[in-house]
């Protein structure tokens, strides 16, 4: 139990997908100008990443690792080149199921998300994610917990910038810094102190 | 034939992927602590982005209308197979350095964003140019930032020592700072600081103004 907990805060926290990897960083500046979508894009990207990451573990190891077709007499066929174009596949179609979920059973919720959900298809954290599950080899309750940790940490960074860039359109930026070029750089002062984090 | 030019030539500086439209930063700011993968990185981004413009063009017309990004995640997703295989078979050793981020290539929006403002539009070769243009836009802004980072971060340039460092007996304390992920955010600030002083055009409006009131005014 302890290792999974310690691998939820390595992921949330140590590893934070978007401040040290900048996965899904053109989403995060372009989605965090107020507080109210930032939750909305994040509890998406939650939800999607416990849910991608898990079926993305299932998909490599009975399908593409190296001798994971032996269950189908094929033991000696290596599928592992074909990764990426499933991995994307299996995001696209997920995203899309979640959505007509979503519009069928929770119309309110799905009101709220809007049009983030076909975006989260192409934000690199939740590619990101599964990569980074394959490459690390996540055993499959690790893969869940490391979905969980990675989504939560990306949805804090976001709705904290979000929170800070809301505050920050009182105040007397240099002119050509504004929008973007002082985003980056509370993005970096953001990333400096999650740094904080690694040694727990 | 100007067109052409214009088209090449334009992404570099005054509509820069990264630095203007706001595309593609994710993947690649974490393969910029040292030059050598960020070069490679740029071979294989913009060699992606010209060959999914030309490809993608040349279906424009085949592509049905609302389905057209699973199409064109497909064709992306093809060409970064292509470009991963060839960089594990030589370039082994970068090819481990740069880890997850070439699959990456796949959801950066530089490439998907001008498949769909450009390639669905325009003919084959002007895709092309397209791809390769804003490859290049991208790849400036890379290198410089690459370049920075390990200059100042340890001393060398694509691995030849230029600043002698203290641990090597020189007289350059190496920034530490430089090599961590923090440091790629602020140069990437500063550098939209320094292009938009340069060519103000592209200052952003202030989404808040404050109201000035003078004293005539208040009463």
């Amino acid at each position: 139990m302890d290792a999974y907990v310690s691998l939820f805060i390595q992921a949330a926290f140590v590893e934070n997908l978007a401040l040290a990897f900048f996965l899904g960083m053109c989403t995060f500046l372009a989605v965090s100008k107020r507080v109210e979508t930032a939750i909305g894009l994040g509890v998406a990207v939650i939800v999607i990443q416990i849910i991608t990451v898990p079926v993305n573990y299932m998909i490599y190891t009975f399908l593409l690792a190296d001798g994971a077709l032996a269950w189908a007499g094929l033991a000696d066929v290596d599928l592992s080149f074909l990764g990426l174009v499933s991995y994307i596949g299996v995001i696209a179609a997920l995203v899309q199921i979640l959505e007509m979920t979503l519009d069928k059973y929770f119309p309110k919720l799905y009101n709220a998300l809007g049009i983030f959900l076909p975006l989260i298809t192409v934000n690199c954290a939740i590619l990101g994610g599964t990569l980074f599950m394959v490459e690390r080899q996540y055993n499959f309750p690790e893969s869940v917990v490391f979905g969980a940790g990675s989504g939560t940490g990306w949805a804090i960074a976001l709705i904290a910038l979000a929170g800070i860039r809301e505050k920050l359109r009182y105040s007397d930026v240099p002119q050509g810094l504004q929008g973007l070029g002082i985003a980056f750089i509370i993005v970096g002062l953001m990333s400096l102190s999650f740094m904080g984090f690694s040694g727990i | 034939m100007s067109e052409a030019r214009t088209v090449l030539i334009d992404p570099l500086v005054d509509n820069n992927p990264v630095t203007l439209q706001m595309l593609g930063i994710c993947s690649a700011l974490a393969v910029t602590t040292s030059l050598l993968p960020a070069l490679l990185m740029c071979i294989a981004l913009t060699s992606v982005a010209a060959l999914a413009g030309a490809a993608i063009s040349a279906l424009r017309h085949r592509i049905p209308n609302n389905i057209r990004i699973i199409v064109h995640m497909t064709i992306i997703a093809s060409l970064v197979i292509l470009v991963d295989q060839l960089l594990k078979a030589y370039a082994f050793e970068t090819s481990k350095q740069l880890s997850v981020f070439v699959g990456l290539i796949i959801t950066n929006c530089i490439v998907l964003g001008r498949a769909e403002a450009f390639a669905m539009k325009n003919g084959v070769v002007m895709s092309f140019i397209d791809g390769l243009g804003n490859g290049l836009g991208y790849s400036i802004i890379l290198i410089a930032v690459a370049t920075l980072r390990e200059l100042f971060g340890a001393g060398t340039l694509l691995g030849y020592p230029v600043l002698e460092t203290v641990a090597n007996g020189g007289w350059y304390e190496a920034n530490g700072l430089m090599l961590l992920p923090p440091s790629a955010f602020f140069i990437i600030g500063l550098l939209i600081w320094g292009i938009r002083t340069w060519r103000t055009q592209q200052v952003e409006k202030p989404e808040y103004q404050i109201h000035e009131v003078h004293r005539t005014e208040a009463y």
